[in-house]
């Protein structure tokens, strides 16, 4: 938060002397925070009670004859047998399943990185004239909902798509690949596909901004191109890597229909899917809200990194 | 634009540059970015290229999604039983889908708008609590937001039934950033100094935003409402979470049971509306945020919406 501007002190002051020519130049003292107060009275009880119902859930207990979660609200009544439980198993049962959320987001991470900072770099430094043009495409996808976008891929990799088409026409497969069906490939793809656009935007906006007097200063000191791009570009636009990186991982953490569309099969099975089975699956409720409660923990570092970058860079902007 | 300078005149090497061709070409540095304008074409390419074939399925009368057949409206309305219009419980979702994103857009632009007004001006620990939160819930995936308020319906708020009510708070609550979000930046490039103008010429605090600030902020608030309006239509967790009945079950949710399930040309063309509302609000929206901010706008339309996001 940014210092209280210098005039604060002074027109407290002013107001406390309460001369009457400058009534209505001051606002209220209420004035401000009664804007703040209805959105802040609907995050308290629909944003902030909910978290602490999954807490008091995942700590409660059991109902034993019909399996419903008993919360339990009272922190001093906490018990963690549930926790323990499903703790236990994420370390045996369903290693593989983190390892794979891991291996899958970090891999897609990456791709999205490598392909979105080309795109981003390629529109705000070589755009020239088509621009706007440029803009306006690398914008399309994102109005684009997440599941017209898988649906096209269903079409295209379908048995009797159109890439098994082609690739038998070619004759470079012998039969129609079952892309549908447990490969991890496919469900790779499908993140990047589906989060790559959320990337694009923030990196142009963020490479556009960087100075080309730098880059031309680069260049004069002698520097060739990939050194000024190593040596300049790349370092000026970390910040902007980071948040991007953050902005398509956090969801990507918390992804199971992309699975669950492109997949379906336990093979690919991601730590969201464990939550969303939880769910539907009567008794398993404990379950599904300890796993919300551990994906949570797990995403605690890079939410707080990007809130404290975007609190940053609303300041200095 | 410095890019006149960097991509300057064609040389065809650098003087001291030896060896073949290819190595002089990799050596210029002033060629033209053709990998990258490759790479940048192909991305294109391979983003929107599967989303006109999957439109095109929608046209088309056949039921599978590669042989390609007569443009027909078969799936949109000609079929009796399984087309959009003709399915009852596909009508009935874009009837529940459009009802969701309206209340939604409607309550939620307004508490938005209100609390980046308050939270710009109010300093002190309380605020920076108030906004804590509110950027916490712009961050916080979805899945999880979703079953929290799933949990809080099913056993603390037990008064608020599973269904279009739950749905539509819930959606208030997952879409309410993005007006603050969007506001917040409007308000920090305008300053204060407009206000201000309009009290030294004996505005009330009240008058100065009704006629003052608020006229400035309409694009802001436009393209937040466009936004709101399309991430809700296309919401299929936290409304999946909180249908009840299956009637409260909009079309997004029915597209993503029937992706893999049953997929017919209809889910297409269920998607394709769905595409087709966004495009319109999108539309309306930019249209509005043009005619607003005429005069204002420093160069091209585009690269400032790009910097909102």
């Amino acid at each position: 938060m940014s210092a209280p501007s210098e005039a604060e002190p002074a027109r407290r002051r002013r107001r406390r002397s309460g001369g009457a020519a400058e009534e209505g130049v001051l606002y209220p003292r209420w004035f401000w925070p009664s804007f703040t107060f209805p959105a802040t009275l609907w995050l308290a009880i629909l944003f902030v009670l909910p978290l602490y119902t999954v807490i008091s859930i995942a700590f409660g207990t059991v109902d034993q004859i019909f399996r419903n979660p008993l919360p339990v609200y009272e922190p001093w009544w906490w018990s963690g047998e549930q926790f323990g439980k499903v703790l236990d198993d994420s370390f045996g049962l369903y290693r593989h399943v983190y390892i794979h959320t891991f291996e899958y987001v970090v891999i897609a991470s990456a791709l999205c990185l490598f392909l979105a900072y080309t795109v981003a770099y390629y529109v705000a430094r070589f755009g020239g004239r088509r621009k706007t043009l440029l803009l306006a495409l690398l914008i399309a996808p994102f109005f684009i909902s997440y599941l017209m976008r898988m649906l096209a891929w269903i079409n295209l990799l379908d048995t009797d798509g159109y890439i098994n088409k082609i690739l038998t026409f070619l004759h470079l497969v012998p039969q129609p690949v079952d892309w549908l069906s447990g490969r991890p490939s496919t469900v790779i793809m499908g993140l990047i596909y589906g989060y790559i656009p959320y990337m694009v935007l923030p990196l142009y906006a963020f490479l556009d901004r960087i100075d080309a007097n730098l880059l031309e200063a680069g260049r004069d000191l002698g520097a060739g191109p990939a050194r000024t791009f190593f040596r300049v570009t790349l370092p000026l636009s970390r910040p902007g890597i980071l948040a991007a990186l953050v902005i398509v991982s956090l969801p990507m953490f918390g992804d199971y229909y992309t699975n669950n569309l492109l997949s379906q099969s336990p093979r690919t099975t991601m730590l969201g899917n464990l939550i969303d089975e939880a769910y539907g699956s009567t008794g398993q409720g404990p379950r599904a809200a300890v796993f919300v409660i551990i994906l949570m923990t797990l995403l605690l570092i890079p939410m707080f990194y990007y809130l404290r970058s975007t609190a940053r860079s609303l300041e200095t902007r | 634009m410095s890019e006149h300078v960097l991509s300057g005149p064609q040389t065809r090497a650098l003087p001291r540059a030896r060896g073949g061709f290819v190595r002089r070409w990799v050596r210029n540095p002033w060629r033209r970015p053709t990998i990258l304008a490759t790479v940048t074409w192909g991305y294109i390419v391979w983003s929107l290229l599967p989303l006109v074939i999957a439109i095109a399925v929608s046209f088309n009368n056949s039921r599978s999604s590669s042989s390609v057949h007569l443009f027909s409206l078969q799936w949109w309305w000609t079929d009796p039983s399984d087309s959009l219009l003709h399915d009852p419980e596909l009508h009935s979702a874009v009837i529940q889908s459009l009802k969701l994103s309206l209340s939604t857009m409607v309550i939620a632009v307004p508490l938005g708008v209100a609390f980046a007004l308050g939270i710009d001006r109010w300093r002190g620990r309380v605020a920076a609590g108030a906004n804590f939160v509110m950027l916490l819930s712009f961050v916080m995936p979805e899945i999880i937001l979703g079953l929290a308020l799933f949990f809080v319906f099913s056993f603390l708020l037990k008064f608020v039934p599973l269904g279009t009510p739950a749905q539509i708070l819930g959606l208030v609550t997952f879409q309410l950033s993005y007006p603050v979000i969007i506001v917040r930046a409007r308000l920090l490039s305008i300053g204060k100094d407009y206000e201000e103008a309009a009290m030294d010429l004996g505005a009330t605090p009240r008058q100065s935003i009704r006629a003052v600030l608020l006229p400035m902020l309409y694009p802001a608030i436009f393209a937040s409402a466009a936004i709101v309006f399309a991430d809700t239509i296309d919401d299929f967790v936290t409304v999946r979470y909180l249908s009840g009945p299956a009637t409260s079950e909009p079309l997004s949710v029915k597209i993503y049971s029937f992706a893999r399930s049953q997929p017919t040309p209809a889910i297409n063309a269920a998607a394709t509306f769905m595409l087709g509302s966004t495009i319109v609000v999108g539309l309306v929206a930019y249209l509005l945020y043009r005619a607003f901010t005429k005069g204002q706008r420093s160069g091209a339309g585009l690269g400032d919406l790009a910097n909102q996001f």
